[in-house]
């Protein structure tokens, strides 16, 4: 535990160092969360209109929104599907730091001397995993408390609030967003050991957002509807993934091709 | 202290072999400065990267402390200092920090103490708190060298400690080596620069893919040159040469004329001091005018090219083709 408490803050330490990550860990949270309120408190000014709700009508089939008012209903159908932003809010600055981790001890000829040590590679990658992910994941929290605080104030009624904490919500930010960001993490290590580029293993480790995309597009346009059981099951299937992934990034982390072909 | 067994390296790039290593055979005994000479290319960095367990041999066997290279690699590396050929430090990390960093993966009690030692030692106590980042390349070099010696390891891999430096820098450097080998470590040393070498090193080994020779600096120039007395006469003529080849023990003897007739004789012999009196005799029966004598002491450099080179003459013959007589 004393090497991965190790990694995890010289990890940080570096990070806090680095203006330029800080600046993406405290924007992407802020940008994604600014777009929900924003919609919000412009909803709750503009009263809607018939064809709002014909466009909205596949989405309004979802129980939780059952027996809402129109005004109701499209300010909970529209904050809803935008909160699947704040399931890629963890992923996108771990990601960036994850992929970096590896290449970028590489390049600065950190590597070396750090594997000299007794340090073992599963030590090594769960600190610069966990060091990557905790920050998303806690700023995601954040994140999402601050939403919560201005939901209570443009929410057009305590029914509408409700939706934003109901248990799909709570199990989407506290399981499967933690689940995710590590699934996330761990690819992105896995890129990282195998690439000898930084910006190739940060534009790859980019494309794990792609899969919350399709969810995102899908509940916008209501082929996929959220609920308890939607999260509940995709938080068992990425579990899995993350222990065959976390495996594999051991397994895939070469210490003699590192050191001996990356230029 | 340090051990290996026909150990090889092989490397497969691009469906071609490559030989880093081939059967290395050799004894680093405790307390030892052991200079690991060869050219770039030679594979003196895969050797140190087996012996500290970063990359796996692919044929024979090493022993570090007495444990086996590939058996118990994390134990190895614990009692293991290494020195990396680019120092490799978290450059927006501090001074400071950057020890702790590695005291703590080396399990090293009470970081702040050795830290502080090490840090007071090599002059860095001031600028415990700037980025490494910001030293210059001889402070990063000393911090490199911190990091390596924070846990106390009794043996510490050196890889071209001095190389990039300026000459002051590499003085430091070098001058900190010297203290650690009064200290008793046994330390693998890896440098291009042949005075570091001879000045630090115990023993060398000339090693190019294969071990070429493995001694100490004056048992390789015997062997390689012989010993030989250098007479410096006022007036130099070929009887006074006649005179000492006819002494039995010489086994050689060549002149070299110098300016306003002066010039020296070369001659090869098993023991100076012993044969030297009965040379002076002769020479002065013949009326020969000896200003002095001393023995021909050929360089490291001179040793290390004639063992790599050795069809290109550099034992008999310098770069001219005049007799190389080193640093006569």
């Amino acid at each position: 535990m004393d090497h991965i408490r190790t990694i995890i803050g010289k990890e940080w330490a570096d990070m806090r160092r680095n203006k330029l990550v800080l600046y993406v860990i405290l924007l992407v949270p802020l940008v994604m969360t600014a777009i929900p309120v924003a919609m919000l408190a412009v909803m709750r000014q503009i009263p809607p209109n018939q064809s709002d709700l014909q466009e909205m009508g596949p989405m309004l089939r979802n129980p939780i929104f059952a027996g809402m008012t129109p005004s109701e209903a499209l300010q909970s159908v529209m904050a809803s599907n935008l909160l699947v932003l704040f399931l890629m809010m963890p992923l996108m600055v771990p990601v960036t730091i994850a992929a970096y981790s590896i290449v970028g001890e590489k390049i600065t000829r950190s590597l070396e001397p750090l594997l000299a040590t007794p340090i073992s590679t599963t030590e090594l990658l769960l600190g610069k995993g966990i060091a990557a992910a905790l920050p998303g994941i806690i700023v995601t929290w954040l994140a999402y408390g601050v939403f919560l605080i201005f939901a209570r104030l443009f929410a057009v009624t305590d029914r509408v609030f409700s939706v934003f904490v109901d248990p799909m919500w709570l199990i989407a930010m506290f399981v499967l967003a933690p689940l995710l960001t590590i699934l996330a993490v761990n690819f992105a290590i896995i890129i990282s050991s195998r690439t000898s580029d930084p910006r190739a293993a940060e534009q790859l480790g980019a494309l794990i957002v792609l899969p919350l995309m399709i969810l995102f597009i899908g509940a916008i346009a209501g082929f996929i509807a959220l609920s308890s059981l939607t999260f509940w099951l995709t938080s068992a299937i990425v579990l899995l993934l993350n222990v065959v992934v976390a495996f594999l990034a051991v397994r895939l982390f070469q210490r003699e091709t590192i050191l001996t072909r990356w230029k | 202290m340090i051990r290996t067994e026909a150990l090889g390296k092989t490397f497969h790039s691009d469906g071609k072999e490559i030989k880093a290593v081939e059967g290395l055979t050799l004894r680093v005994n405790e307390g030892e400065v052991f200079g690991f000479l060869g050219p770039n290319g030679a594979g003196k960095t895969t050797t140190i990267r087996m012996l500290t367990c970063l990359i796996a041999p692919t044929s024979g066997h090493a022993w570090v402390n007495g444990l086996e290279v590939g058996q118990a690699d994390p134990k190895i590396r614990a009692q293991l200092g290494i020195l990396t050929e680019s120092p490799g430090l978290y450059e927006r990390l501090s001074v400071q920090r950057n020890l702790e960093v590695f005291g703590r993966l080396y399990g090293v009690k009470d970081i702040k103490g050795p830290v502080e030692r090490y840090l007071r030692l090599l002059d860095l106590w001031d600028r415990r708190d700037v980025e490494a980042g910001t030293l210059s390349k001889g402070m990063k070099q000393k911090l490199a060298i911190a990091r390596a010696l924070l846990h106390e390891p009794a043996v510490v891999f050196l890889d071209e400690p001095t190389s990039a430096l300026d000459p002051e820098a590499a003085k430091t450097v070098r001058d900190f080596i010297e203290t650690l080998c009064r200290q008793g470590r046994t330390i693998f040393l890896c440098t291009h620069n042949l005075d570091e070498a001879e000045r630090l090193c115990d023993r060398i080994a000339v090693f190019r893919q294969k071990l070429i020779a493995v001694d100490t600096p004056d048992a390789l120039r015997r062997q390689l040159f012989g010993r030989q007395s250098v007479v410096h006469l006022a007036r130099l003529e070929e009887r006074f040469a006649d005179a000492v080849r006819k002494l039995s023990f010489v086994t050689g003897v060549s002149t070299l004329p110098g300016e306003g007739g002066a010039g020296k004789l070369v001659i090869n012999l098993n023991d100076p001091a012993g044969q030297n009196p009965a040379i002076v005799q002769a020479l002065a029966s013949e009326g020969a005018q000896i200003q002095f004598v001393n023995e021909l002491r050929h360089s490291l450099e001179d040793v290390y090219l004639s063992l790599l080179h050795p069809a290109g003459g550099y034992a008999k013959r310098g770069h001219n083709g005049q007799a190389n007589h080193g640093g006569v």
